[in-house]
């Protein structure tokens, strides 16, 4: 039982990252129908930055998360201006392909620049371990759950109290009705990406303290497996990512606690072929109707 | 085939063959296949992992073989038959791709026309470039692939051009085992293995046939992963005595450090693939206690070794770090192709690869070595013990 709980908080702290990470692939998918493989690189980015402030600057952890998440945020309004708005109106896959072509940018640029090795990431908060009737959870883990939590409350009061929020849901619907209504398009796309991208950003941050180890390669796998989580929430939904990534974070442990660990990734993968064959619009997804 | 076709072909390759060696014969006193150098440098490739998910490996070696080729070209160069010649380093990418190993290495042995190849570090890019050196006759040595049958062909005699400089795995994972077995007393043992390589399987079933406890449990993990908390928390609630972890630094070290950190305090026992400075800083110094792990370049042996001295002092004093081991089998590589060019007193690359071949208590960074008839290189192995990120006790294994 007590080892039950302990893989019950295993896995809720894994999959709160992959449920911030899910979150961006999911906003980004829902405003301009783009899966944006550069996510999981801008999550790298994060870690990164904030590798430098707290050696170089002893920033803390508050100001490190949080000027991760300007960095993650400007990197992708970045990213979003020069790579995807020229390409607005081509095809899909076009984007998708630039899509990929960026994440392979940002991953070997930043191997080339500040080399491939693994580095440890400065422990800004000593670990504390705190035991409740045999299970054991870390100070890192709550904050991990707490800051996730608070950053997916805010996300949703954004998108649905604030008129920023009401723009983004418009566009979403119908980015040329919404332009007629005075809604700037343009705006309203970089400040999504903004939004994902700073919640990447701090997810950065996150595993950097968690685990002590980033490197440029660090946001592939995850990045894909976030994906796999906002497919199965339902694309386009943030509930739908948030509740998909902790279900991937749950799957994952699972596997990994029963004696399956050669399957972990497989089972995610599994989960996205089943996924899109049997409920394509993800548990809650719109199956939204396309009017010609 | 009819026999018109068969009596055409038999013309034409008596014709090519004459026609070749004619042209041999006016370029060099030579009349083998393989590369030939000019008479000032000895051209050495490098066909190494530098970017891609090996390429911290990769980059640890370029290291180690760039300091050592620096080192030989400012005592003059490579003593070819009383001609001292430079050697010219030419270091290519192989992006840890298959597709792209074969191809570096078909560009070093056929455009560059190189003596020797040094590298690749992992097992599956050096087994991709083996027919194209193979075809060219250029020996090429790996500073770590580790895989027992590397060196061999499929019908299990050994490749003539394929060497290296690190232990196959076998000899690793049975000494880990009885090191296992007889010193730490072990009864106990579960397994946590790195699947994505054949260095991590390879180690593990080289472990699991020699130990003579009982295995618990064997998981695997891949490379890249973060998070083994589910694993280890499986592995607490089964009373073990040890884990071993065959694997490289970067997951190990995080495996180390969530161990401790959920309380699990049994010794954790893993392979040369962990020992790199940077395992400690991973883990958190005082995570890395009771962690043990077998090598070929014990830093506490090598300081009773004058060359290990001499290049850990080198190393430091260039990059301002202190030496891995990949950078030590690297550096060690490049002498052993240094020392089969002047035994052979040629550095034609079949010349080369016989040289090789005959290498015999070679004084390296890592020990004395002797290449041995599979092209494996015997060298001792020690075992390191870390207390609080440091190394505190070396065994040696019988």
């Amino acid at each position: 039982m007590q080892t039950v709980l302990q893989q019950i908080i295993n896995a809720l702290s894994l999959g709160s990252i992959y449920a911030l990470l899910a979150l961006g692939y999911s906003m980004v998918y829902g405003i301009i129908n783009l899966i944006n493989f550069a996510h999981g690189d801008i999550y790298m980015l994060g870690a990164f930055f904030a590798y430098y402030v707290i050696n170089a600057w002893h920033f803390n952890f508050i100001t490190a998360l949080l000027s991760a998440m300007i960095v993650g945020a400007v990197s992708g309004v970045v990213i979003e201006y020069f790579a995807y708005r020229p390409l607005r109106k081509s095809p899909r896959i076009a984007v998708l392909i630039t899509a990929i072509g960026v994440s392979f940018l940002l991953e070997n640029g930043m191997s080339y620049f500040v080399g491939s090795n693994a580095r440890s990431f400065p422990q800004v908060i000593e670990q504390v371990n705190y035991v409740f009737g045999g299970v054991q959870i870390s100070n890192i883990q709550i904050l991990i759950l707490v800051t996730a939590l608070i950053l997916m409350v805010s996300l949703q009061l954004i998108i649905k109290k604030t008129k920023m929020g009401r723009a983004m849901r418009a566009v979403s619907v119908d980015p040329a009705a919404a332009e007629l209504v005075g809604v700037n398009v343009n705006h309203t796309i970089s400040f999504t990406f903004a939004l994902g991208s700073a919640l990447a950003g701090a997810a950065g941050v996150l595993i950097g303290m968690y685990y002590n180890q980033i490197d440029p390669l660090m946001g592939m796998t995850p990045g894909i497996k976030a994906f796999v989580a906002a497919v199965l929430g339902g694309i386009g939904s943030v509930p739908g990512a948030s509740l998909g990534g902790f279900l991937i974070g749950i799957l994952e442990t699972f596997f990994q606690s029963i004696g399956l660990s050669a399957y972990k990734d497989a089972v995610v993968y599994l989960v996205l072929i089943v996924i899109l064959l049997f409920l394509p619009a993800g548990i809650f997804g719109k199956n939204a109707k396309e009017k010609v | 085939m009819n026999k018109f076709t068969k009596k055409m072909m038999g013309i034409l390759t008596v014709g090519t063959a004459a026609f070749m060696m004619a042209g041999c014969s006016v370029a060099k006193n030579s009349n083998s296949s393989g590369t030939h150098q000019d008479k000032d440098t000895v051209k050495i490739g490098v066909n190494m992992e530098l970017s891609g998910t090996a390429a911290g490996y990769g980059n640890a070696q370029k290291q180690g073989i760039q300091l050592a080729a620096a080192e030989i070209n400012k005592a003059g160069g490579i003593d070819v038959n009383g001609h001292k010649k430079k050697i010219k380093l030419i270091i290519r990418d192989n992006k840890t791709a298959i597709a792209t190993s074969a191809s570096v290495a078909a560009q070093l042995v056929n455009k560059d026309k190189v003596a020797a190849i040094v590298g690749p570090a992992t097992t599956n890019a050096g087994t991709a470039e083996i027919p194209n050196i193979t075809k060219a006759a250029v020996p090429s040595v790996s500073p770590s692939a580790t895989d027992p049958d590397y060196t061999k062909q499929k019908n299990g005699k050994v490749q003539p051009y394929v060497f290296r400089a690190c232990f196959q795995n076998n000899f690793q994972g049975e000494s880990a085992a009885k090191f296992v077995t007889n010193n730490l007393k072990a009864k106990r043992v579960a397994v946590y293995a790195d699947n994505s390589s054949d260095y991590g399987t390879g180690l593990a079933k080289a472990f699991k046939n020699t130990y003579k406890g009982k295995v618990v449990d064997s998981q695997t993990y891949s490379e890249g992963d973060k998070d083994f908390n589910a694993v280890l928390t499986s592995f607490k609630a089964k009373k073990i005595d040890a884990i071993y972890v065959p694997g490289y630094y970067t997951e190990v070290g995080l495996i180390v450090k969530q161990a401790r950190q959920m309380g699990i305090k049994v010794p954790i026992v893993g392979s040369d693939g962990m020992a790199d400075p940077k395992l400690a800083q991973i883990a958190g110094a005082k995570n890395a206690t009771k962690v043990y792990y077998t090598t070929p370049f014990s830093t506490r042996v090598a300081a009773k070794n004058p060359t290990a001295v001499k290049f850990m002092n080198a190393f430091k004093a260039r990059y301002h770090a202190p030496a891995p081991t990949f950078s030590a089998l690297a550096y060690d590589a490049v002498y052993m192709v240094k020392t089969a060019i002047e035994q052979q007193k040629s550095d034609d690359s079949t010349k080369v690869a016989a040289g090789l071949a005959k290498i015999k208590d070679f004084d390296g960074v890592t020990g004395k070595i002797t290449v041995n008839k599979t092209h494996d290189p015997e060298m001792p192995i020690a075992i390191e013990e870390m207390t609080n990120g440091k190394v505190s006790n070396s065994f040696s294994v019988e």
